[in-house]
């Protein structure tokens, strides 16, 4: 039997998404993922899913679904009007569906990106180990060409799932909503020495404002123009939030999709846990960095980590 | 062991990830000592690893900071330079072919080639001569799937890179930015000059193998009339 959710309008820009492809680098492949992991952790716990179950990253809004079966739902994320048969629901904790509902997000008032998980998980086949949706590679997603969703696209599921227990992630953890700006905790690296004191005092004191390029394999940032000793590299590995500083100054941090291998010179990585905060972030936002050093990065991953893992939800 | 092979440094990336430099500029012999410790380095890093990335003359090691911290990673990479370095490399079998790439090179399908022009002071018949004349050698392969670094250009046809990358790059886009050349496998943005259009597919994931290069092997770029590159199903 055939049970899931009829997609009735898929929105800007609706993703299928897992935690990553790795281990393919070698052929080029980059890792594709959530842009805000954070949420998309916590929207399948919620739904009582392994970690790496396959769930849809809503950008912007104006999602609507229908489901044909019973079963329970979350969404995480960004502040996105969300709804069942029109009646307002929370984001943060689980929700029960039957069969004929219909499920809306509308267009975020603040915020990107939205993370709706059901319960089980979308049964996809994946494409290099991972059912993460890349458009550039055409890799991944509900047919395996890196198409984003459409009308008429049906998510299956593998069974229902009514077991009736609901959580909810309590206010106080979640994450703080800081408007559209964020600060970026750097890990100086790679060609930081081709930079001089001057240059890393303007980066560090500049404010710098998210343009119109920005996307889930990179943000182009606008600011004050930063200058190194060089230029051009021979390319190497890009890592996930690797800030590159092409010709003309201004840095791109790049995110999930990111090209593997580059020859633009690199001033270092933003810490991951702030790469959820710029992925919720639109044109117009505001970015400012922070340096913090590996030992310092290495610890706030741990703790972050060990908080994750010892949060409870709360029973509704 | 060569002197040349143990000037490796180690820099760091990111929270997860170091960077092993090589040498300044590629060669064969940094070019088998990097495949050997990455093959290395694969077994002595095991679940800690997440993914690798091969380059001219780098390697990108990318680690699982909750289960090794840099110190370990550093030390899992200088044990792996040194068994490599130490390891007999005149052994490494030398499997690679000569694969035959076709470009309709013109200023329709490759709208830097005046740009070039214009930097070399050569005729643009010229560069297109130029860019036939050498047999490149596939340094890496990435920036997208499929897309093989190729080296090294005649410094004569050698050109920066845009300052500001392009949007969009067509997929078959043959390309140069210094002394690098590489065809697009897949529309993407990009930065590198381009100066014709290549019609076979450089990745293809339903395809055995999936691509028609892999590291070590060496291409040739032929050039094809505009018709012929139609027929080989070229679009422009």
């Amino acid at each position: 039997m055939n049970v899931g959710f009829n997609v009735i309008q898929p929105g800007l820009l609706s993703l299928v998404q897992d935690s990553g492809r790795f281990g393919l680098h070698g052929i080029g492949l980059t890792t594709g993922g959530p842009l805000d992991r954070n949420a998309f952790r916590w929207a399948n716990r919620l739904c009582e899913n392994p970690e790496n179950s396959a769930l849809l990253e809503v950008a912007v809004g104006g999602l609507t679904l229908e489901s044909t079966l019973h079963t329970r739902i979350a969404v995480t994320g960004a502040a996105m009007p969300f709804s069942i048969n029109k009646k307002p629901a929370a984001l943060w904790q689980t929700h029960t569906v039957a069969p004929g509902d219909r499920i809306e997000l509308g267009f975020a008032s603040a915020g990107n990106r939205c993370y709706l998980a059901v319960a089980g998980g979308f049964q996809i086949d994946p494409v290099f180990n991972s059912v993460s949706t890349v458009s550039r590679e055409g890799l991944g997603g509900l047919h395996g060409d890196g198409s984003a969703l459409k009308s008429g696209d049906f998510l299956r599921l593998a069974q229902p799932m009514e077991t009736s227990t609901l959580w909810q992630l309590d206010e106080h953890l979640r994450p703080t909503d800081s408007g559209n700006s964020a600060t970026l905790r750097v890990i100086l690296g790679y060609q930081h020495a081709a930079y001089d004191n001057l240059q890393k005092q303007r980066f560090f004191t500049s404010e710098y404002r998210v343009t119109k390029n920005c996307d889930r394999m990179g943000y182009r940032l606008e600011g004050a123009a930063i200058t190194g000793a060089i230029t051009g590299i021979l390319s190497e590995g890009i890592c996930q939030g690797a800030i590159q500083i092409p010709a003309d100054g201004q840095p791109i941090i790049l995110l999930s999709d990111r090209q593997t291998i580059g020859g633009y010179p690199k001033l270092g990585s933003v810490l991951s846990l702030d790469l959820d905060r710029l992925a919720q972030l639109g044109p117009g936002g505001k970015v400012r960095f922070e340096p913090i050093s590996i030992e310092q990065a290495h610890n706030l991953l741990l703790l972050a980590e060990y908080r994750f893992q010892s949060l409870t939800l709360t029973r509704i | 062991m060569s002197t040349e092979l143990t000037k490796s440094t180690i820099a760091i990336a990111g929270e997860n990830a170091l960077i092993v430099y090589f040498g300044d500029n590629p060669s064969p012999e940094i070019s088998r000592h990097l495949a050997n410790t990455t093959q290395i380095l694969e077994g002595l890093l095991a679940e800690s690893l997440v993914d690798l990335v091969p380059s001219y003359a780098s390697l990108l090691v990318i680690y699982n900071p909750l289960k090794i911290d840099h110190h370990g990673a550093q030390k899992a990479i200088r044990n792996a330079l040194k068994a490599s370095a130490n390891s007999n490399m005149a052994e490494s079998s030398d499997s690679s072919k000569v694969v035959a790439l076709p470009v309709y090179y013109s200023t329709e399908s490759g709208p830097d080639l005046q740009r070039i022009a214009d930097h070399s002071k050569l005729s643009i018949d010229d560069i297109i001569a130029i860019h036939q004349q050498i047999e490149y050698r596939v340094y890496a392969i990435g920036f997208a799937p499929g897309f093989a670094y190729l080296g090294e250009v005649d410094p004569r046809i050698a050109m920066p890179r845009l300052s500001t990358p392009r949007t969009k790059v067509p997929r078959g886009a043959v390309a140069i930015a210094d002394r690098q050349t590489a065809v697009y496998p897949a529309q993407s943005p990009g930065g590198w000059n381009l100066i014709g259009l290549c019609p076979q597919r450089m990745f293809d994931p339903n395809a055995h193998p999936t691509m028609p290069v892999q590291v070590g092997d060496r291409v040739r770029f032929q050039a094809i009339s505009r018709e012929t590159f139609l027929d080989l199903g070229g679009q422009l």
